[in-house]
């Protein structure tokens, strides 16, 4: 298993294609990033989700779509935690997370205003829900195996064991995960493998990116698809 | 941290032994962490794939030849036979929701005895299945593997034993089973039991364990140990108060749950330091929780009688008596 998954980095995913050449090695881990210590106000965040900052950052549903439900390269962010939004806008504005595209963003807001716009997509409804897979089986491939059980011989905890159940997140700092493109999945776990992303709580999910294979991330994505749309494949999620 | 108390049960079949002997050894008063002393044994996993250098301890270890290792998570056999086994799984794996009317907290036997009682080092069934029958101290009496099964939902799960003969254990014992075949019988193998933590430099304090566990602990278990649920589901298991294990279970005891805490905290990463692990043991431990189902109705005679150095209950902490909730 290739730790380091340089050879999926998706093509069509410009942002991290981009933040990736121009990576340094050289990255400041931000101590303690601040949590979400100010109170968001989701009616500014939503004039600044669909209209940009003041400061020029432009509008999120330019990128992240009119409802927040992502598109291409772009992650989802509505039913989000406004705790990690807020986290992942203040890393990117410090440079804890590196992304070409999302860093003038981040910095073009005040500290306020990311507080107010992860208010404001935390406000919106998460697109999945909170739905317990089958314990895995002799037919589930790999994703099933990942998601509902780990795979501990690699040191790899259940994706469930900290994102809950479907993936939906738990509290402020651990996100939903289960309506991810797996395209988004595998750049994220790019990023923590190059130290351009820093790595979450405790360098949980850091030190879980390095054990996690580009077909995993595939996989994983792949399970939790068909979980959260029962109806496309009833077959692969048995009761 | 249902699996705390099974695990920490089953250990305490071993480390009865060894507790009891350290205790008549007398070598000198010993602080009263003296116990630790156990050699952490490695903690040894079949590796797939290359250790990543954050990923120190248990899992990363590659088995030695002739070790024993469990067959395949997928690899349980067909027929009704397999359908028992996977009964077994789904119960240790998700207890609350498949031994209903036994769980009493939202605990799963897998929250200790971690990757589904598989793990080297969590007290892995196939580790304790052979052990069984056995005599225990805990219980003064010669225990079947069901048996030590039942103590789990008393005390780990703060529930009610099943029957003995009843599907929940006979489902669970042949889950143990399944995972224990071509084990040898009576020897305990490398990554049986818990693996223990090294001794801490100085003595553990409730205070520090505090700092300890607001640092590294909190972000999961939450500030106030009661976990983090999602609906019904306890995806980070409370720590202490009514919904944890209660003042019977082998994870009360602080040394127990120092080794647990050391070699599997935070999940996969587990990278707290021994004084750090015994420390944070020491805080939670020192919380209120269930009452010991052995209440005899007096509290000092019930902790004299049941109780060890390395517990708790009974005891005053910062004022508060530890007496069972």
């Amino acid at each position: 298993m290739n730790r380091l998954n340089t050879k999926t980095l998706p093509r069509s995913w410009v942002a991290v294609g981009i933040s990736m050449l121009m990576a340094t090695s050289a990255w400041a881990q931000e101590p303690a990033a601040a949590k979400a210590a100010l109170n968001g106000n989701s009616a500014a965040g939503a004039r600044i989700a669909q209209s940009g900052s003041a400061g020029g950052a432009a509008a999120c549903a330019s990128c992240h779509g009119a409802k927040g439900e992502g598109q291409a390269g772009f992650p989802a962010l509505a039913g989000q935690h406004a705790g990690y939004l807020e986290r992942q806008l203040n890393q990117l504005a410090a440079g804890a997370r590196q992304s070409v595209v999302m860093a003038p963003m981040a910095k073009a807001m005040s500290a306020q205003e990311r507080a107010d716009v992860a208010a404001y997509y935390a406000s919106l409804p998460l697109p999945i829900k909170s739905v317990r897979g089958a314990l895995p089986g002799k037919s589930d491939d790999g994703g099933a195996w990942l998601v509902e059980r780990g795979r501990w011989a690699d040191g790899i905890p259940a994706c469930a064991q900290c994102h809950g159940p479907g993936g939906v997140g738990v509290g402020n700092d651990f996100p939903a995960i289960g309506h991810l493109t797996a395209d988004y999945m595998q750049g994220q776990i790019d990023a923590w493998n190059k130290g351009q992303r820093e790595a979450g709580p405790l360098g949980l999910m850091g030190a879980v990116a390095r054990k996690l294979t580009a077909e995993d991330i595939k996989a994983v994505a792949a399970y939790y698809q068909r979980l959260h749309a029962p109806a496309a494949s009833a077959a692969a999620t048995k009761p | 941290m249902s699996d705390q108390q099974q695990t920490a049960s089953q250990s305490s079949n071993f480390a009865e032994y060894a507790v009891v002997a350290c205790l008549f050894a007398g070598l000198g008063g010993a602080l009263w962490y003296g116990m630790s002393i156990s050699r952490p044994q490695k903690a040894e996993e079949p590796v797939k794939v290359a250790a990543p250098a954050a990923d120190t301890r248990a899992m990363v270890v590659a088995a030695k030849p002739g070790e024993f290792t469990p067959p395949g998570v997928s690899d349980y056999p067909e027929g009704p036979m397999g359908e028992w086994v996977r009964r077994g799984e789904a119960i240790f794996t998700r207890t609350p929701t498949n031994a209903v009317g036994f769980s009493g907290n939202p605990l799963s036997c897998t929250n200790c005895h971690l990757d589904a009682g598989r793990l080297k080092g969590a007290a892995p069934m196939w580790g304790a299945y052979p052990m069984y029958p056995a005599y225990r101290k805990k219980t003064d009496h010669v225990d079947t593997f069901a048996e030590r099964v039942r103590g789990c939902f008393m005390y780990s799960m703060n529930g009610k034993a099943p029957d003995d003969g009843h599907d929940v254990l006979v489902a669970l014992e042949s889950y143990a089973y399944w995972m224990a075949q071509k084990a040898p019988t009576g020897e305990k193998l490398p990554g049986a039991g818990f693996q223990k933590a090294g001794q801490p430099e100085t003595t553990p304090t409730y205070e520090a364990g505090a700092k300890v566990y607001e640092a590294k602990c909190a972000l999961c278990h939450a500030a106030d140990g009661k976990g983090q649920f999602v609906g019904d589901v306890a995806v980070f298991p409370p720590l202490w108060g009514k919904d944890s294990y209660n003042w019977g279970a082998g994870m009360h005891d602080i040394d127990k749950a120092a080794n647990f805490i050391k070699n599997n905290m935070p999940y996969g990463n587990a990278t707290l330091s021994d004084q750090e692990a015994w420390d944070v043991a020491t805080f939670i431990n020192s919380q209120e929780r269930g009452q010991d189902p052995r209440f005899n109705g007096n509290l000092q005679a019930t902790a004299e009688k049941h109780h060890g150095k390395y517990s708790m209950y009974g005891k005053e902490v910062n004022g508060k008596l530890l007496k069972g909730l």
